[in-house]
């Protein structure tokens, strides 16, 4: 199975985005998973459930911290979508942390900007955008081609290696290149039980007390104490 | 080098095929765009700035010199031909003006030298088309509409130096058409203009026009045209001086416009 996970901004387009993945996808003749982190409230997974009939899923993060709450749950999410059938596993985020980033090592990580947010959002938006493989950008019609031409050269600046992609995400134009790759994203494998390789977070967190701020980086809320937080349940204590 | 642009004809809103299936432009063609409100033009403008490969609603494909645009064009900016101003396109940058053209510029220029006279052209320029002069430390969101579409303009065409410019109804915004028309033309591009706007529609070489999101005929400004042309600018002239004087706080009199009657 492939996973890409999804983050930037809130109301920069990640949905459209990914709604247009999600077609050329299927289209492919693959199955999707599609599950949607956020604070508290999303609608998407029901969105997309509806325009698609793809199992879809979501998780109020509460209490945890977005980006937390993702390295919890998805160990129990990349099972579930394998049970599920799913070929590739779209994680869309909270999106909303300057500090940390949800991708892992054996995902493909993609941040959505909008052209709109102003010259120097790449300057602040931190490991979100610089350790991300793709920055799509959206609302390119909107902005002065200078200020496109300005947003694209900081995002370089910021995050040499990532791929950008700019993106018409109304008529689904500049797609195409995301899809190809998802599909040449590394395969994560899962064994006869069901269990998948270990996926390790790419970024360090900031510093703290929680075993993630701490530096344990492993997917899963097994490999960690403290709160947790399971896919199918709330946040609960474990440890001494 | 870019030489030429070629649209190959889609379909209508109705699925029927355009009348006109081919539209070749040439380097230094000024072209208008004319239809009813509704009938397409702003999705042809879009089509071709997205270089449409019969991936868009139209199905129309847009060629560059012959042949499908290499994918740099679309994934980097600075590579990108087409300069595209709309209605909606606006500065967001609240930069002063002359930091903000000095950023711009440092992206497609290292040369110091390079830099500040493209800065200086890109001023000269935009203060042509605009009754009121841009200071390059007024702050970008400060200025007027007329100042901040001649400022596009300007930087598109001097500074981004695109072989290609699109501009989507511009007019509405304040700026001394005729001459940008003349400034513009002094610049070897194709500039596309979508236009209500007479005056701009008959100083361009042909215009196409477009129906139920079809582009139904091109239409070449013939001699009769471009006679009445003459007529059409003195009018607008006219108007303008009154439009004006009506700014100044000025009374007007009957013999406003005897010159033109």
């Amino acid at each position: 199975m492939k996973l890409a996970i999804c983050a930037g901004p809130a109301t920069t387009g990640k949905t459209s985005v990914l709604r247009h993945i999600t077609r050329k996808v299927l289209d492919d003749g693959l199955g999707v998973g599609f599950l949607k982190i956020d604070v508290q409230f999303a609608e998407e997974d029901v969105q997309m459930t509806r325009e698609f009939g793809i199992p879809a899923r979501k998780v109020y993060s509460g209490e945890l911290c977005p980006d937390h709450c993702n390295v919890m749950v998805l160990g129990d999410a990349l099972q579930w979508a394998h049970k599920a059938g799913c070929d590739v596993l779209l994680v869309e985020t909270a999106g909303l942390c300057l500090r940390c980033s949800p991708y892992v090592d054996g995902g493909l990580g993609i941040v959505v900007l909008e052209a709109t947010s102003g010259m120097n959002l790449p300057l602040k938006v931190g490991p979100m955008l610089s350790l991300a493989d793709i920055a799509v950008v959206t609302k390119i019609d909107r902005v002065s081609q200078a200020e496109r031409e300005v947003f694209r050269a900081r995002i370089q600046d910021v995050a040499p290696c990532v791929k950008i992609r700019e993106v018409n995400a109304l008529h689904g134009i500049g797609i195409d290149p995301l899809v190809t790759q998802i599909a040449d994203a590394p395969e994560i494998d899962f064994d006869d039980s069901g269990r998948h390789d270990s996926l390790l977070l790419r970024g360090n967190p900031p510093v703290g007390t929680c075993t993630i701020c701490v530096g344990k980086k492993e997917i899963g809320w097994q490999s960690h104490f403290g709160v947790v937080r399971p896919l199918e349940n709330q946040a609960f204590y474990r440890g001494e | 080098m870019i030489e030429s642009i070629t649209i190959l004809g889609g379909h209508g809103k109705d699925g029927t095929p355009e009348p006109v299936d081919r539209i070749d432009l040439r380097m230094g063609d000024v072209v208008s765009v004319v239809g009813p409100t509704g009938s397409g033009k702003t999705t042809l403008i879009n089509d071709l700035e997205l270089f449409a490969h019969a991936n868009t609603p139209t199905g129309r494909k847009v060629l560059i010199n012959g042949k499908r645009p290499p994918v740099e064009y679309r994934d980097d900016p600075a590579h990108n031909p087409i300069a595209l101003i709309t209605q909606h396109t606006s500065f967001l940058s609240d930069l002063p003006v002359g930091e903000f053209l000095t950023t711009h510029a440092r992206i497609r220029s290292s040369d110091h030298r390079a830099v500040e006279d493209a800065i200086e052209r890109t001023l000269a320029f935009a203060n042509q088309l605009t009754g009121e002069p841009v200071a390059t430390e007024t702050r970008m969101t400060e200025l007027s509409g007329g100042q901040t579409r001649a400022l596009l303009i300007a930087d598109a065409a001097i500074i981004c130096n695109t072989p290609i410019v699109l501009l989507d109804e511009v007019e509405n915004a304040g700026i001394h058409r005729t001459r940008a028309l003349e400034l513009l033309r002094q610049h070897r591009k194709i500039f596309i203009f979508v236009t209500h706007d007479p005056r701009i529609a008959l100083l361009s070489d042909f215009r196409i026009v477009m129906q139920g999101g079809r582009v139904t005929r091109l239409l070449h400004t013939d001699d009769v045209e471009k006679r009445l042309s003459i007529k059409v600018s003195k009018l607008d002239d006219a108007l303008s001086r009154l439009r004006e004087k009506l700014r100044q706080g000025l009374q007007l009199s009957e013999h406003e416009l005897e010159e033109v009657a």
